[in-house]
């Protein structure tokens, strides 16, 4: 029987390792490993007939008209226009969110990384910011719904007659939005900082720099691959979640201003995840050729988020501290 | 400063649990335990609470909300068991056994799976494997025969725990990759060097170091497939308890878990006895996912001592 060092586990398999053979293998392990090929080969199976799929579909269904047409309510499917307006939907709830989230999850990673006192309280933020990332978006949403509604938050919606407050826009929706994006922001960044070697610390403290201007000058810096990898992984999310636009931005198919200042922010509309949604058998509009269209647009939309996060940590990796 | 900034993390979560709670109580309170037993159809229940009197003294709130627990058990059982399986297969295979050629697309692939929008899951469940349920896997014969109890229209179980068995498999191959990467390496090579072959020393070492992780992944990947709403409105079709005494029957049979159920009354929340009764919806899946990112948190603690999470 073959003792040769299996040197793996570590990702770094040698260039010319001679392989064991499993043909000697006892039959049970044969099949773990063969049950083991087979698991990795459907996953890479269903992802491959998803995203082919949806290419088919969207190629079959997309035209330009569709991504620069306003959408219209119609029963007549050539007259319901496209989806220009859940396109800039989508796009204005994921910066809102986007905005919401970056600043507060740096500093928290900050703050968690660096100063981190009193311990119990640091434990207490990381195990709940796990929470935050465990809440269902529909919970989400359902708070989103009744917090929003409370008369002190009357000016992020419109009021309605009697004083209700509709509690429904893209300022509320990106608020409660952003939560999603906040622990992917919180994860890179913690990661990013923790990377970073101690003595690149102790040499600012040495040059005489205080906590504070470390922070600013030196960490965050060195951060900003991480803090990007965090933010754009948070907002594939954003621009992936359905329930929270559903219920907290209305789901309409145009956008739809109120009067006065920031109109549009503080009026509802909907994203390219609620079109889809409603032209679904689903939902109200059952237009299956608009939603796998619009549904094309939005993988597309994901997957892009999803490949910056590649370049980014490729490039990651050329930073690297030195004694 | 920024600690304050941190700790609106806390207060975000306790407003969050405290107003839910608050909104939902009038329903918890006029139902009492039996919120959470069987009883009438949901569907009626939540209809009737809808169409409640403008009187908040007449009030409607009762509801058994049994057959949507029951959905949601069985969608989030049947898909964590099987995303247990293919995440621990492929997890394995990809620290061990995948070529570097293989390895490098799995990776992408693992991380794509997870990035796929739940409305695009659903959008190919309820427009190509519905229909393929509906119409070559139960029979004409079977559907005439249960019609009177229950549409068979491919809106199913089955469909449901498929999707959803690739959409909560990611988290559990991420975590348990992590996990089996960082066993220690002189342990794998001490169990090769007795000679031990590299399944049995992946299974017998690896793994079983790595169960902490396991626990980890399956916690999290539980709270995720519970609160999934948007794919399961979409796929899982209309109110019914699925009965597993039914045979095969039982898998193609309809169901509403929970959070589906929550996007197909939002519509309705303004009506408050309604709105009170889907923040009780809403109340059951947050302390549920509360407890289990909580459980996920303190299981990945052990994890930290090798460097990993």
């Amino acid at each position: 029987m073959s003792v040769e060092a299996p040197n793996r586990a570590l990702g770094d398999a040698g260039p010319t390792r001679p392989m064991e053979s499993s043909a000697t293998w006892p039959r049970a392990d044969r099949v773990g490993l063969g049950l083991a090929w087979a698991a990795g080969m459907l996953l890479c199976v269903v992802a491959g007939a998803i995203v082919l799929y949806m290419l088919f579909r969207g190629l079959q269904y997309l035209s330009f008209e569709l991504l620069v047409t306003r959408p219209e309510v119609a029963n007549d499917q050539s007259r319901s226009g496209g989806f220009l307006d859940p396109i800039i939907g989508t796009l204005m709830l994921t910066v809102l969110g986007t905005i919401i989230a970056a600043p507060l999850g740096v500093a928290a990673a900050v703050w968690l990384s660096e100063y981190g006192r009193p311990s119990w309280l640091a434990r207490l933020v990381e195990s709940g910011i796990e929470v935050v990332a465990g809440t269902p978006s529909i919970v989400l949403a359902i708070f989103g719904l009744l917090i929003f509604s409370q008369p002190l938050f009357a000016f992020l919606s419109f009021t309605a007659e009697g004083n209700a407050v509709f509690g429904r826009s893209f300022l509320a929706a990106g608020a409660m939005i952003s939560l999603i994006a906040l622990p992917f922001v919180v994860g890179a960044t913690r990661e990013a900082l923790n990377a970073i070697p101690s003595h690149v610390r102790e040499a600012s403290y040495a040059l005489g720099k205080t906590k504070a201007a470390t922070i600013r000058r030196v960490l965050l810096p060195a951060v900003r691959p991480g803090i990007g990898t965090g933010t754009a992984l948070g907002m594939g999310r954003i621009a992936g979640d359905t329930a929270i636009p559903i219920a907290l931005l209305g789901a309409t198919l145009q956008l739809q201003a109120v009067d006065g200042p920031l109109g549009t922010l503080r009026g509802t509309g909907g994203t390219l995840t609620t079109y889809v949604y409603g032209n679904s058998p689903a939902g109200e509009g059952n237009a299956p050729e608009k939603a796998y269209a619009a549904a094309f647009v939005l993988l597309l939309v994901v997957v892009l988020l999803n490949f910056g996060v590649d370049l980014i940590s490729r490039r990651r990796q050329v930073t690297s501290w030195t004694r | 400063m920024l600690g304050a900034l941190a700790c609106l993390v806390l207060l975000l979560i306790g407003t969050m649990v405290a107003m839910v709670l608050y909104t939902a109580w009038p329903s918890f309170r006029s139902n009492g335990l039996a919120w959470f037993g069987a009883g009438a159809p949901n569907q009626g229940q939540l209809d009737d609470i809808f169409n409640s009197p403008a009187n908040p003294a007449a009030y409607q709130y009762e509801l058994r909300a049994w057959p949507m627990i029951w959905g949601t058990l069985l969608t989030t059982a049947g898909a964590v068991a099987a995303a247990l399986t293919i995440s621990l297969l492929s997890a394995i295979f990809i620290v061990e056994f995948a070529p570097p050629r293989i390895k490098r697309v799995i990776e992408p692939v693992v991380r794509l799976l997870a990035a796929v929008p739940s409305v695009v899951y659903g959008l190919v469940g309820v427009l190509v494997l519905v229909p393929f349920v509906g119409n070559l896997l139960v029979s004409e014969r079977r559907k005439a025969e249960v019609q009177y109890v229950v549409q068979l229209t491919g809106d199913s179980l089955l469909v449901a725990v498929l999707i959803l068995t690739f959409m909560i498999t990611p988290i559990m191959v991420a975590i348990m990759v992590d996990a089996l990467r960082a066993v220690p390496r002189s342990w794998m090579e001490g169990s090769a060097a007795l000679g031990v072959n590299r399944w049995r020393t992946i299974w017998k070492i690896g793994v079983r170091a790595a169960r902490p992780a396991i626990v980890a992944g399956v916690v999290l990947a539980t709270a995720r497939a519970i609160g999934e709403a948007i794919m399961l409105a979409m796929v899982s079709g209309s109110w019914f308890a699925p009965n597993p005494l039914d045979g095969f029957t039982f898998l193609v049979e309809p169901t509403r878990p929970l959070a589906a159920s929550i996007v197909f009354y939002l519509e309705g929340r303004t009506v408050p006895p309604l709105g009170q009764t889907l923040a009780a919806i809403a109340a059951v899946l947050l302390i549920s996912s509360l407890f289990l990112s909580l459980a996920g948190w303190a299981a990945k603690q052990p994890l930290k001592r090798y460097g990993i999470v």
